[in-house]
């Protein structure tokens, strides 16, 4: 526990958090590995889980209908992976792919979303945090719908 | 910058010879031009670019991305997007075409001497910057750390896919890919460009950054790297007008108080970062 604690307080998410709530989120943590080409979770299922990636790369695959998925992302060592675990109806909208040997911490999203109900600044810090993530996201997804080395006649 | 030595007579094609056509992507050509009086070609800077001439069809200005050390040889890379650009990379070997040049102002290699070097391209952004590239690699005891961070629309559209392999391989230089949008065999980062900084091997302090490629693109970049801590003056930015003259006569490039072709195309994000924000300029 001792050394998820460690882990989960240096990864960049987490950066600057209290000690109380880490130990908090500790207690939602647990190690997962994933090989390569295994499928962390699929879209339409239930979003359970909130990855902090500590080694390896996952593709966010979207479906398109009489064609192969295509990846419209890829998140790394130190990045996080999922935010419908927060939102209702907690269900993914993508397939998270692992490209390479995937390391990450698994956190409980139920377990979370009950520990940042009951108590509120711990909610606040992560959702802080999490809107961060979700505004760089943004940023770049809008960056990438602008499709700025295709030929503007 | 440093800047640029134009030939004596700036207006007067010299003749040339195609000496090799290769395809980089399904409409990106690389071609190897030589002079066909037997001469050296015409020296040039990393980052200056020649205006070429397509006889019967018209002039382009096109960044040279051939290797500078290679005097026996004019190498460029070029999209075919319309009628004049058609109409060089149809060129077959043997055929003749004109050149004018070398013209504009090159990469400031002098600047990065002994420091960092982030190069960041956006899909045909890498031609201008291949020179560079080959300059460090032939200098390299002289720069501290290569960071080469290239981003294009989709594997496909790659440029020089087995130079990047084999600069990915070398020592002190980081190679990051990636592209907007990824199959499911491609392995490597899928996103905008920006997205490599995460995983760059940064030291914005001793770091001088050149970028190059659609200029959106250049300034989303430009930004995040005053984020990562470089200065404006530490940033450099390839720009691209509609040039004709490259001599700062006829006026076609105007880019505010700057001539792209003359004063440009190199310029830090210092002079050119305001401008850059202009609505329609």
């Amino acid at each position: 526990m001792e050394n998820l604690e460690r882990i989960i307080a240096e990864c960049p998410f987490f950066a600057g958090l209290d000690h109380a709530y880490l130990d908090l989120i500790v207690g939602c943590a647990s190690n997962v590995r994933f090989e390569a080409g295994a499928y962390m979770f699929r879209e339409g299922t239930p979003a359970d889980t909130f990855y902090l990636i500590r080694e390896g790369k996952v593709a966010i695959e979207m479906f398109v209908p009489h064609r192969k998925p295509i990846i419209v992302a890829t998140v790394g060592e130190g990045e996080i992976v999922g935010w419908s675990w927060l939102l209702p109806p907690y269900v993914w909208k993508f397939n998270g792919h692992a490209l390479h040997q995937t390391r990450a911490i698994a956190l409980d999203g139920k377990c979370l979303r009950g520990k940042c109900e009951e108590n509120h600044d711990l909610g606040y810090e992560v959702l802080k945090r999490l809107v961060q993530i979700v505004e760089h996201r943004l940023d770049e997804a809008r960056f990438q719908q602008m499709d700025v080395y295709a030929v503007h006649r | 910058m440093t800047t640029a030595a134009i030939s004596m007579e700036p207006m007067m094609p010299m003749a040339h010879l195609v000496r090799e056509v290769v395809k980089e992507t399904p409409d990106t050509f690389t071609l190897t031009l030589q002079p066909d009086n037997g001469e050296p070609a015409a020296p040039f800077l990393p980052g200056q670019f020649s205006m070429l001439w397509v006889f019967g069809v018209g002039e382009l200005p096109i960044s040279i991305s051939g290797d500078p050390g290679k005097d026996d040889r004019l190498v460029y890379t070029v999209r075919s997007v319309g009628q004049a650009t058609h109409a060089f990379v149809s060129q077959k070997p043997g055929s003749g075409v004109g050149v004018r040049g070398p013209f504009g102002t090159g990469w400031p290699v002098d600047v990065a001497r002994g420091r960092d070097l982030v190069v960041v391209a956006g899909g045909i952004g890498l031609a201008p910057l291949r020179p560079v590239i080959y300059h460090v690699l032939s200098h390299r005891s002289e720069y501290d750390r290569l960071v080469l961070l290239y981003g294009a629309r989709s594997p496909r559209d790659l440029l020089y896919r087995k130079e990047l392999a084999s600069w990915a391989r070398m020592r002190d230089t980081q190679v990051l890919i990636t592209v907007d949008y990824g199959g499911l065999s491609w392995r490597h980062h899928v996103g905008v460009v920006t997205t490599l900084f995460k995983f760059a091997r940064l030291r914005p302090a001793r770091s001088i950054a050149m970028l190059c490629g659609p200029e959106v693109m250049m300034r989303f970049v430009a930004r995040d790297l005053e984020a990562h801590g470089l200065t404006r003056s530490q940033i450099y930015l390839s720009m691209e007008r509609n040039m004709k003259c490259a001599l700062g006569f006829c006026g076609h490039c105007q880019y505010g108080p700057h001539f792209i072709c003359k004063d440009g195309p190199v310029f830090t994000y210092e002079q050119i970062g305001p401008m850059m924000n202009k609505y329609e300029l």
